[in-house]
């Protein structure tokens, strides 16, 4: 019993980096993917195709790769990152590419109408958005968020192989000395269920509580 | 000085010519009505008035003011009120915030004047009760009334309408067309595109007949319904009597 409680501490000690490393990747990727958003519904040609070259190139190189080029390849170019700078860097650039696609749908669903109405006011192009796109775009994007939430929270598991003391790696130190995986491993996958279940939760309450009266949430699915 | 003075307004589409050279005018508290069949251009020449559509020729004047030359066109929408056939009401904000974002956030004036103007103006609707309300909470035609509220919080020299009953069901058309005959009443500056043509009899100073982008006549109530001069005229009217009804 001792045994186990030290260890859940530990493991517990680990699941707070897993969540600094969640919550500031989805923050930087949320921040990346509203400009590659922008640039992708109303942006010149060219940076349209930027933004989609960006987008579709993250999307399909595996995380681990990210990480690694910008671990250990950023050296190279005499730039050196800390493992967690290193990995939040690679799941916030690879999130931007997701949350983008959410954005982007969300931004889209807004309807032409309610564009020319506000420009029939008088608002100029950053009014429109900051006052009417944007808020109802947040909205829309909410719902589809929840899948990248848990994607990018059991993703951070993979910052293990830069040497980041998240949460599998204090589990991990736990069966190098006790030799109990099965028990250890349970324990760090219960945790990450806890979390991927509240992290549900909270963002269906937050749906609820943002929800325009009448108006059902849509949105894009991570595919 | 004329309100409004549309000269040889032209706009084509690709290759497609949708106006070919429109030219009119109005005084200010007129009300001037647009008939005409369905793609025959009149809503792209009401958004080329206020250059929500950017027009390929021609010159347009509010109030003397060159439209077409203006340095900040946001200005000049200030002045041109609309109101649009699907309402177009921003859905995430409440009643008063539709028709308060504009005095507030346009026109920069302090929250309690905008607010005290936003509900002036749904007193003039009949909806200060649906203040708090939003828009998919509302009927067809108190969505109509939140639009047209919307338009004249921003106190405009102008309100083009663009056939703003179209989309209502028939019990709600009423509602409507009560609120723009007070309007008109008021003397308050309309143009408007509909199709119910007993409303039209009975508010139009002015009748215009629109048809493949070209206005084919123009004249008084009595004239147009009456006795059209052109044979067009005449065609497109008998639609709304052939089946003893007057829409
Ligand atoms: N954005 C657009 N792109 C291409 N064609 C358009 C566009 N808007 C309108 N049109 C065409 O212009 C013509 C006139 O349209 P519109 O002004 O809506 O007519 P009305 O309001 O009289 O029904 C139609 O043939 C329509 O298809
Ligand atoms: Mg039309």
């Amino acid at each position: 019993m001792e045994f186990f409680l030290s260890s859940m501490s530990t493991i517990l000690k680990g699941s707070e980096v897993t969540v600094n490393l969640t919550v500031a990747s989805l923050f930087f990727g949320a921040i990346i993917a509203v400009f590659v958003a922008l640039a992708q519904v109303y942006g010149k040609w060219w940076l349209n195709f930027i933004a989609t070259v960006y987008e579709r190139i993250l999307r399909s190189i595996p995380i681990l790769i990210i990480m690694f080029m910008i671990f250990f390849g950023f050296p190279s170019f005499g730039i050196r990152f800390d493992p967690f700078v290193a990995a939040v860097i690679s799941l916030a650039l690879r999130s931007s590419a997701y949350q983008s696609q959410i954005f982007r749908g969300a931004l889209l669903s807004v309807s032409k109408g309610q564009i020319m109405a506000a420009r029939s006011l008088g608002m100029t192009g950053a009014q429109t958005f900051f006052h009417i796109s944007f808020p109802q775009a947040v909205r829309f994007s909410i719902a589809p968020m929840t899948n990248e939430f848990t994607i990018v929270l059991k993703d951070t598991s993979i910052a293990y192989a830069l040497g980041v003391t998240e949460l599998l790696r204090e589990g991990t130190y736990i069966v190098s000395t006790s030799y109990e995986p099965l028990l250890i491993y349970s324990m760090c996958a219960a945790v990450y269920f806890v979390m991927t279940f509240g992290t549900n939760k909270f963002v269906s309450l937050m749906e609820k509580e943002f929800a325009i009266p009448g108006y059902e949430v849509r949105g894009l699915e991570r595919g | 000085m004329k309100l409004l003075e549309v000269r040889n307004l032209k706009k084509s589409y690709k290759s497609k010519e949708v106006l070919n050279g429109i030219s009119f005018d109005m005084d200010k508290t007129e009300t001037v009505v647009v008939i005409g069949p369905s793609g025959t251009g009149k809503s792209t020449m009401l958004k080329c008035i206020n250059r929500l559509v950017e027009p390929d020729d021609g010159q347009i004047l509010l109030n003397g003011m060159d439209v077409m030359k203006a340095r900040k066109i946001e200005k000049i929408r200030q002045r041109i009120g609309m109101v649009f056939q699907d309402f177009n009401l921003f859905n995430h904000l409440t009643v008063l915030d539709n028709v308060r974002i504009g005095p507030l956030k346009v026109k920069k004036l302090q929250k309690n004047v905008a607010t005290e103007l936003a509900m002036e103006n749904l007193k003039k609707v009949g909806l200060t009760s649906e203040a708090k309300s939003y828009p998919s909470q509302l009927s067809g035609g108190q969505k109509q009334r939140v639009g047209i509220a919307r338009a004249l919080a921003m106190n405009p020299d102008l309100i083009l309408f663009d056939e703003p009953t179209s989309a209502l069901d028939p019990e709600l058309i009423a509602e409507v067309l009560e609120v723009m005959r007070k309007l008109a009443l008021d003397g308050m500056t309309m143009l408007i595109v509909t199709h119910e043509m007993g409303f039209v009899r009975e508010i139009a100073d002015r009748v215009i007949f629109m048809e493949k982008g070209e206005i084919v006549e123009s004249g008084t109530p009595e004239k147009i319904f009456n006795a059209p001069e052109k044979e067009r005229t005449h065609q497109f009217l008998a639609q709304f009597t052939k089946f003893g009804r007057e829409k």
